[in-house]
């Protein structure tokens, strides 16, 4: 076992290296794992965000199902609201039409009974005229008898 | 006796000028060593003897410069993928250095309960550091002292010794130990205070009524910290290294499968001894942030 010099040399070289370690290598992968963690970290907090997103988005699609479901029962209920609304007016309507074709039809044969009956009071004016003039054979004043056939076929 | 003469034989075969196995041994245990001569000349040794007298004032150019290599290369390539590395998700090599640092981290923040940043990159250079010396040890015993001794034949050093095993060397793992020590010292002074450190040595564990005991006890406690640091890690692979050495020096050209084992079994000590200095590292220095003793 011979002591020399070496051991300073070493012992220097142990302070020297230690220094160096210190300021120029650990650092580095301190930060670098650090980072590391960081990013990790970050990465599983994003992946519960996420989860934790999907969840409630899920939980608002149900939502926004069950409104919308609501809302389509009461616009299929409007809907047949509205076409047994439709029906009842069209009904209404066709009974005020029917109603409507009635009144002409009976106005047109009030009409034609109007128009029969002068008609036949015209004919029947005439055949007691005729009948008249036979009984009186012959005619006395064509004027005057006109007249009084007139007033009797008016008072008819 | 007829085993031994073979093995010498082997050994004559291994070594080109006949070396016996204890000069194939002792040449590989030697360092090749940069120093000041008795005369006062500095330069490098050429026979282990001229080492041994150069004493304190050398230097062990081969445990020494293998020791800066490995460190400088496991900083540079630790800052060089650090610094592309990308918080994305992590590929091949910037994954395995990552698991490294995970690893220090962990065993960190386990041992070591108070807020300093400091000892997390000691124990990640402790760690590596070791365990990449220690790997040299995995290195055939003679691949690079062999290139050594071609190289060092062009300034007529074709002898020389080249250890390339750093802590294999005491200097090396004292070192390093020694240093731990004076962390150790410079954090219990300014955690507890110069008067707390110095109470804790005397006034434990035994009260203040029987303080040379304390003092006994305690203070070599303290300084066997340092010395059994450096010298567990040195012994281990010093006798791993040797057993290397025995199992080449023997066995000659048929040393593989033997060797083969042997490394196999190494590599338990090797990430095994690094991780023991690592953690009492921490732990010293964990002791050392704790409150004085008398505080609380």
């Amino acid at each position: 076992m011979d002591i020399t010099l070496t051991i300073i040399g070493q012992s220097v070289a142990f302070f020297v290296f230690w220094w160096f370690c210190a300021k120029y290598v650990w650092p580095l992968f301190m930060d670098i794992m650090e980072e590391r963690r960081q990013k990790i970290a970050d990465g599983l907090e994003a992946a519960a965000r996420a989860e934790k997103d999907l969840e409630l988005a899920q939980a608002k699609s149900t939502d926004q199902l069950k409104v919308a479901k609501v809302e389509a029962a009461g616009i299929i209920d409007l809907a047949n609201k509205r076409g047994s609304q439709i029906v009842d007016e069209a009904k209404e309507k066709a009974k005020e039409e029917a109603k409507r074709i009635i009144a002409g039809a009976q106005a047109d044969i009030e009409q034609e009974v109007n128009r029969a009956k002068e008609a036949l009071r015209a004919q029947v004016s005439a055949i007691a005229i005729a009948g008249a003039e036979k009984i009186l054979e012959g005619s006395i004043n064509q004027a005057a008898n006109e007249d009084m056939l007139n007033k009797l076929a008016s008072e008819l | 006796m007829a085993e031994l003469a073979d093995a010498a034989h082997a050994a004559a075969e291994h070594g080109a000028e006949g070396q016996t196995v204890q000069e194939y041994i002792t040449h590989h245990l030697s360092y090749l060593t940069y120093g000041k001569f008795p005369d006062g000349h500095w330069g490098l040794a050429h026979t282990p003897e001229e080492a041994l007298e150069m004493g304190f004032m050398a230097i062990h150019v081969d445990t020494m410069g293998w020791s800066l290599f490995i460190g400088a290369a496991f900083l540079f390539f630790f800052r060089y993928i650090g610094l592309r590395a990308t918080s994305d998700v992590p590929s091949g090599i910037q994954n395995f250095v990552e698991s490294i640092f995970e690893f220090v981290e962990s065993q960190v923040n386990a041992g070591f309960n108070y807020k300093n940043p400091h000892v997390a990159p000691l124990a990640l250079t402790v760690f590596v550091w070791i365990i990449l010396m220690n790997m040299m040890d995995l290195v055939p015993v003679d691949w690079l002292p062999e290139i050594a001794m071609a190289v060092g034949g062009l300034w007529g050093l074709e002898h020389m010794s080249f250890k390339v095993v750093p802590t294999t060397d005491p200097n090396i793992t004292m070192g390093m130990s020694i240093s731990v020590f004076f962390l150790i010292l410079y954090y219990s002074v300014k955690n507890k205070g110069l008067g707390g450190f110095l109470r804790e040595l005397a006034f434990h564990p035994f009260g203040k009524w029987m303080l040379p005991f304390n003092l006994i006890i305690e203070i070599p406690t303290l300084f066997a910290k340092p010395v059994s640091l450096g010298l567990r890690l040195f012994g281990n692979l010093y006798a791993g290294e040797l057993l290397f050495l025995l199992i080449s020096g023997l066995l000659g050209v048929y040393q593989l499968p033997a060797h083969f084992v042997w490394a196999v079994f190494h590599l338990l000590v090797i990430p095994l001894q690094a991780f023991v200095f690592m953690m009492l590292t921490i732990v010293y220095l964990n002791a050392a942030h704790e409150p004085a003793h008398g505080d609380h």
